[in-house]
């Protein structure tokens, strides 16, 4: 089990979709499990409706489904012989008061769900797209937290179970994603620093996302480049040619500084993955991505 | 709206949109332009990068505002306040307490230190007692709010309401009030099913609810007029709501999905920021991309594929945020641009808020 866990808006949901991809293009069955309903993984690969608590096939080897509390919370009750309470307590609202008399109930839930997903073998790799950043901690912490809270009963032994699915590295580590950029990298550093202390869950590698690739030759005038072509450029042809080059280098060389920082504050692999320019997040991109993060770890 | 009038004119400013796409700079920056201005202007932000927050003297969480030195030609003032959940919470529950003793044991529950941390929508509720709290102090002419970058930052708007919903839920209020006698048979059935609760999630989890219900006896009819007051203030004609995104796709349909919760509470959207626009070099649409191809092995491939990735990248932008602003009748919109670095310091906001006014 892989955890893909990221602030909003550094591409954790299109990481995950790659990441089963290319487990998937690998000879494995993936599944990506969506924590509470953002709708990134059904679109990434180009479905028009929304997943679901049921899971369905996106792509070749690669089937997807989304885990929202109040769903493991019913299944959870309804295994343990309580079908009836299970809607009283939502059409209440007194789970919503039991989850704020035990904050973490909800998300640990969501986990022993997870954990049972892991336990039943229901896929060779099973990646979860967590909540964003500060969340992810909270989310992964919750059953540390619910440990103090409850003493005993059912929640609790789930809550151990979750413990140690999440401290075993051979069952399960954590996948980092973030931008080459200042704020980003200060805070996808934080993130796994409270991770490995508060969750004591291991770390496998931070996905690095939305690099430039390198193109060869952008070093050249483009007056002199044309002159050695052979080719008349339009008026203003060659400054936005010459703009666009510099544009690029000069972005180039912030990103490669960000990486470096990142790699002398966090020791930890990096799979650096392309900016998309060309077009949306879709099934042909996801390959790029998977075909990127494949080359990533083949070069580790 | 443009801007530059909203600074000027308006008492609150509320920028929202979702996580990572600059709004707590732009925030700021319409801070320092009201500044600028003339204006008595104060920031309050949620959760600021750590060296905007230096720059900005937020290096506690004091949630009282700081006062800025800035340049002293700028003929008003800027403020700037860190929100602080639990301690604003907390001098509200000692507002509407009774007598200190009941404040005292709220603020002692087990029950009430969760929800003050953790309760879906409490930073949100928060965030807008804050502000309504400054406006009535009238210390500053406009005030600029950053919310919370999550996709549920538009909670403030029902987080008051949903508040005093679980302050009502049914079972806890039959279990504080199980003396009349015309709910012991529904009582019976409540007895029940919290032990049910309970043997779930042991005992001492609903004890801690109980006595929570029991400690906020009372107090509800003083923080539902205080969030309905809120309510008022935000679709009050001297507040503005800006819209901050980015032009990815995704953040571009977060940035809708804003939008249309706001218009459901029939607030509008007066102006849209979006940051991190990427520059466009062509001046006219010419093929780059056809060219490279012509241009196959000669030392002009390489730029013309570069001047393409960009060419291309502005124009899917530019379509995002087209079908965006289509749907927000009447909103400015302004672009910045890519900024090579992050902003940390009082001389980057100004470059920025160059950009949010030009």
């Amino acid at each position: 089990m892989i955890i893909v866990a990221g602030k909003g808006g550094v591409g954790k949901t299109t990481v995950s979709a790659a990441l089963a991809r290319m487990a998937a293009r690998a000879g494995l069955q993936a599944l990506i499990v969506e924590i509470e309903g953002k709708s990134g993984i059904g679109n990434a690969f180009g479905r028009t409706t929304p997943l679901d608590y049921h899971e369905a096939v996106v792509a070749d080897g690669v089937r997807a489904r989304t885990l929202t509390p109040d769903d493991a919370l019913v299944e959870y009750l309804e295994a343990h012989g309580m079908r009836r309470i299970s809607k009283r307590l939502l059409s209440s609202g007194a789970i919503d008061v039991v989850a704020t008399a035990a904050p973490g109930i909800k998300d640990i839930l969501v986990l022993g769900k997870v954990k049972q997903l892991e336990r039943d073998q229901v896929a060779d790799l099973i990646v979860v797209d967590a909540p964003a950043a500060g969340h992810a901690v909270t989310f992964l912490a919750s059953a540390h937290g619910l440990l103090d809270a409850v003493q005993m009963g059912p929640i609790r032994s789930q809550a151990q179970d979750v413990i140690d699915l999440l401290t075993d590295s051979s069952r399960c580590q954590v996948l980092l994603v973030t931008l080459p950029e200042e704020t980003p990298v200060n805070e996808v550093v934080e993130t796994a620093f409270q991770l490995e202390d508060r969750v004591g869950v291991s770390l496998s590698a931070v996905a690095v996302n939305g690099i430039y690739s390198h193109i060869d030759g952008l070093d050249v005038d483009p007056e002199t480049a044309a002159a050695d072509a052979g080719v008349f450029l339009r008026p203003h042809e060659a400054e936005s040619l010459r703009n666009a080059a510099a544009f690029r280098g000069h972005r180039q060389g912030l990103q490669a500084d960000q990486a470096e920082r990142l790699a002398k504050a966090l020791p930890l692999p990096q799979l650096p993955l392309p900016f998309l320019f060309s077009s949306e997040v879709g099934p042909a991109q996801i390959d790029v991505l998977a075909d990127a993060l494949a080359a990533g770890i083949e070069a580790l | 709206m443009s801007l530059a009038s909203l600074t000027a004119d308006r008492a609150i400013v509320v920028c929202c949109g979702s996580g990572g796409v600059g709004k707590t700079t732009t925030a700021a920056a319409l801070a320092v332009e009201g500044a600028r201005r003339g204006r008595r202007a104060c920031v309050v932000t949620i959760d600021p990068a750590k060296r905007l927050a230096d720059a900005l003297g937020l290096d506690s969480l004091t949630n009282t505002a700081g006062r800025i030195d800035v340049d002293p030609s700028w003929p008003g003032e800027l403020w700037a306040l860190m929100l602080d959940t639990k301690s604003t919470f907390d001098a509200l529950v000692s507002r509407y307490a009774g007598e200190p003793e009941q404040a005292a044991r709220i603020l002692d529950n087990r029950m009430y230190r969760n929800i003050a941390g953790a309760l879906s929508g409490t930073q949100e509720y928060m965030a807008m007692e804050k502000l309504f709290e400054l406006h009535d102090e009238g210390r500053f002419d406009l005030i600029v709010i950053d919310t919370p970058p999550t996709r549920n930052a538009l909670d403030f708007l029902d987080a008051p309401r949903r508040l005093t919903r679980f302050l009502d839920n049914r079972w806890f209020r039959i279990v504080v009030m199980p003396t009349r006698a015309y709910l012991k048979a529904v009582s019976v059935a409540t007895q029940a099913f919290l032990r049910t609760v309970s043997r779930v999630v042991g005992n001492q989890v609903v004890s801690d609810a109980v006595a929570f219900f029991q400690a906020f006896e009372g107090m509800e009819e003083g923080f539902r007029n205080r969030a309905q007051a809120v309510l008022e203030l935000l679709s009050d004609d001297n507040t503005a709501f800006v819209l901050v995104a980015a032009p990815r796709r995704d953040a571009i349909e977060e940035a809708a999905f804003f939008a249309d919760r706001l218009r459901e509470s029939n607030i509008d959207v007066e102006a849209l920021v979006v940051n991190r626009v990427h520059p466009r070099f062509e001046v006219e649409r010419s093929g780059a991309r056809e060219r490279a191809r012509t241009l196959h092995g000669t030392p002009l491939e390489p730029l013309y594929e570069n001047l393409a990735d960009f060419s291309e990248i502005a124009e899917r932008e530019e379509a995002n945020f087209a079908d965006l602003t289509g749907r927000l009748d009447g909103a400015s919109v302004t672009r910045v641009p890519f900024l090579a670095d992050d902003i940390h310091d009082l001389d980057g906001l100004v470059t920025v808020a160059g950009y949010l006014m030009s």
